[in-house]
């Protein structure tokens, strides 16, 4: 393309732009190593995941998958790969209803005490998580939902994830306020203006939180180590730390095998929804 | 259809000092009657229209729709609808759907919001638009969807707040024209806010001028332009503007540069021989003479032709004033800038006179 370009306006290559292609494409393929090298030693034979420095392995194994899906201490892959699920697209939900609810207040409604109640959610998004965690611990534990999906999912519907909120906030600011004027003179309340109006207009914000919510909580390790200790409610994350717990040394084809595994559900989702996020990013002012 | 009045409504806005963005408006809109609220920006057009529709707070006063005092009614119970200057069409909304929108709210059957959507759009001649979304469309069939919306709700009054601002020249001539004869046939009482004083005198039946969040005068636009009742409404309505000075008045009449202009007897009685008279004379109200006698000697230094008409601007030489003189000539024989030209005055009954202090008009 450059080469062309350069030919038809008669001033040469641009050097410029082919060294920073150039210089890009060296960065991404040192970014992708290790995914490259993730994907490849999923394939390699057991005595060659450690002593060999190859990326290709030298003949396929594919027994590792077939040991991956078994699981481990006897739940199924597709059963841990439905508890990740159930607990991400229950945080997705939790998030994009309670954070727009409570972005749609603080950008539109008046209210007593809203600036600093504003202020004071921005604060938490400073809050360490693990400084709250023994409290939430002893909250949940005293709720009896330890050991259930609840500690992980309940938080989301109650807005707690002051970043998202901030977010929408952001967004629902630059929707022009003569719509919920317009919809205010047409009979709407608070409410049918926030569901008809303001929520279908926030729809990139929401695309945004969705996303990112749903690869943090897939991600997620930590919170799950602490709140699910059943094999049966083990998340994909956790299962794969017990995977290195409970096997030998020669199980470490098959943990690959089950990382790709692992990863599978959130490329999918990610490269279903990135058009979505790059149009959120790009039409963060409605116009029309 | 509906009487609408403002009983000495006021919005005042805190702050340091607070804003009296309207303050003590005394309105009567009739049944059916075209009103346009005309005034600088900032002047409390915008909030006035506002506190009608509900959008602003009411501080002191209160505001009247038909025998109902909806003073303190939520916005829906009016029955009003408004045009916005931005046209806040829903952007996610087909026009159809933006236009039925009001309705679809109130539960009126479907094939009854679709009956009267399409009434409105044979109207408005939007009828192959109905299933676009408002991104689809041009400022102009924007314009008539907003139009579109406040109609098919068959309210007592339309509020419009510079609906046509958005548009061009040519366009804004046109729709303008659409604007006053739907009005005309629909008979809805209507509120037009502009800041365009060409839109206010050919639209209105009666034009109101605010400043400063007071209103002014209302009138129609014929009254207001041959009355002013002061000086403020004087050089505001008119384009040029009408030539406004404040000059010496001595008993031979109010000395504009050289010349004398005689004023009515009832003016001058009761004024000390040192006081001062400010005269409004509208660029029509002068021509140019060829003898020197009683006339004012004008230095030209800009012409505008305009075609059938040119304006003058010059300055008189012993001029002290900032503004120039315009005078509205014949566009045939324009003089040409630094000839020195002879000003008159073409009837007497023409010059409006306003209080130097308080611009209030005086006699006459
Ligand atoms: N929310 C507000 N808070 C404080 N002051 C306000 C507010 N809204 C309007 N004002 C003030 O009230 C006055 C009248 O404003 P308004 O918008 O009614 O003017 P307008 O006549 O419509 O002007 P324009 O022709 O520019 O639209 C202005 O001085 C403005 O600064
Ligand atoms: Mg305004």
């Amino acid at each position: 393309m450059v080469a062309v370009r350069g030919s038809i306006t008669g001033r040469g290559p641009d050097w410029g732009r082919i060294g920073l292609h150039v210089g890009c494409l060296a960065v991404l393929l040192v970014m992708l190593y290790p995914l490259a090298w993730l994907a490849a030693t999923s394939f390699k034979p057991a005595d060659e995941v450690i002593s060999s420095l190859r990326l290709l392995p030298s003949r396929i194994e594919l027994g590792n998958y077939a040991t991956a899906l078994e699981g481990v201490g006897g739940v199924s892959v597709l059963r841990l790969i439905g508890n990740s699920l159930i607990i991400s697209v229950g945080a997705v939900l939790g998030n994009v209803l309670s954070c727009s609810l409570a972005a749609y207040a603080f950008a539109r409604l008046r209210f007593t005490l809203r600036g600093p109640l504003f202020a004071l959610m921005l604060a938490t998004i400073m809050l360490p998580q693990h400084a709250v965690l023994i409290p939430q611990y002893i909250v949940f534990n005293q709720l009896g939902m330890v050991n259930t999906f609840w500690p992980l999912v309940l938080p989301k519907f109650l807005a707690t994830d002051a970043f998202f909120v901030f977010l929408t906030v952001q967004f629902m600011r630059g929707i022009p306020k003569e719509l919920d004027e317009a919809a205010t003179l047409d009979g709407c309340g608070p409410f049918r203006t926030f569901f008809r109006i303001i929520l279908p207009l926030s729809r990139p914000a929401l695309i945004t939180t969705a996303i990112f919510t749903f690869i943090w909580t897939w991600n997620d390790f930590f919170l799950q180590l602490i709140y699910l200790f059943e094999p049966e409610k083990f998340t994909i994350t956790l299962a794969l730390r017990s995977f290195v717990d409970t096997s030998s040394q020669s199980a470490y084809g098959p943990m690959f095998a089950m990382s790709v595994i692992a990863l599978l559900p959130i490329v999918l989702f990610f490269m279903a929804f990135q058009r979505f996020l790059v149009q959120g990013m790009a039409s963060s002012g409605v116009k029309g | 259809m509906a009487q609408v009045a403002y009983n000495k409504a006021a919005r005042v806005f805190g702050g340091t000092p607070p804003v009296r963005a309207v303050d003590g408006l005394d309105l009567t809109v009739d049944d059916g009657e075209f009103l346009v609220l005309v005034g600088p920006s900032g002047s409390g057009k915008s909030t006035a229209l506002r506190m009608l529709a509900g959008l602003e707070e009411i501080d002191e006063g209160g505001v009247q729709i038909g025998d109902v005092d909806v003073t303190t009614m939520p916005p829906k119970s009016r029955d009003i609808a408004m045009v916005f200057q931005s046209y806040a069409l829903y952007p996610h909304m087909t026009v159809a759907e933006n236009m039925g929108f009001a309705l679809k709210l109130r539960r009126i059957h479907k094939q009854e919001v679709r009956r009267r959507v399409e009434e409105a759009a044979e109207l408005l001649d939007l009828t192959s638009y109905l299933d676009r979304k408002p991104k689809a469309l041009s400022g102009g069939q924007r314009q008539r969807v907003a139009m579109g919306r406040a109609i098919v709700r068959e309210p007592s009054v339309f509020l419009m707040d510079e609906p046509l601002s958005n548009l061009d020249a040519k366009l804004r001539v046109e729709t303008r024209a659409n604007i006053a004869s739907l009005q005309r046939r629909l008979g809805t009482t209507t509120i037009y806010v502009t800041h365009d004083q060409v839109e206010a005198m050919t639209m209105g039946h009666r034009v109101a001028v605010l400043a400063d969040g007071v209103l002014q005068q209302c009138e129609t636009p014929r009254e207001l332009y041959e009355r002013p009742a002061n000086a403020f409404v004087a050089g505001f309505i008119g384009s040029p503007a009408m030539n406004l000075r404040t000059v010496p008045l001595t008993p031979e009449g109010a000395e504009l540069d050289e010349v004398s202009i005689p004023v009515p007897r009832a003016v001058t009685s009761g004024r000390s021989d040192d006081s001062e008279i400010t005269i409004g004379i509208r660029p029509e109200s002068l021509h140019l003479v060829s003898s020197e006698e009683g006339s004012l000697p004008l230095q030209v230094e800009l012409v505008e032709e305009l075609g059938a008409d040119c304006l003058i601007h010059g300055r008189t030489l012993t001029s002290t004033n900032r503004d120039p003189l315009i005078i509205r000539g014949d566009g045939r024989t324009p003089p040409t800038p630094g000839e020195t030209v002879n000003v008159a005055v073409r009837d007497l009954e023409e010059i409006h006179l306003f209080d130097a202090g308080s611009g209030e008009r005086l006699a006459s």
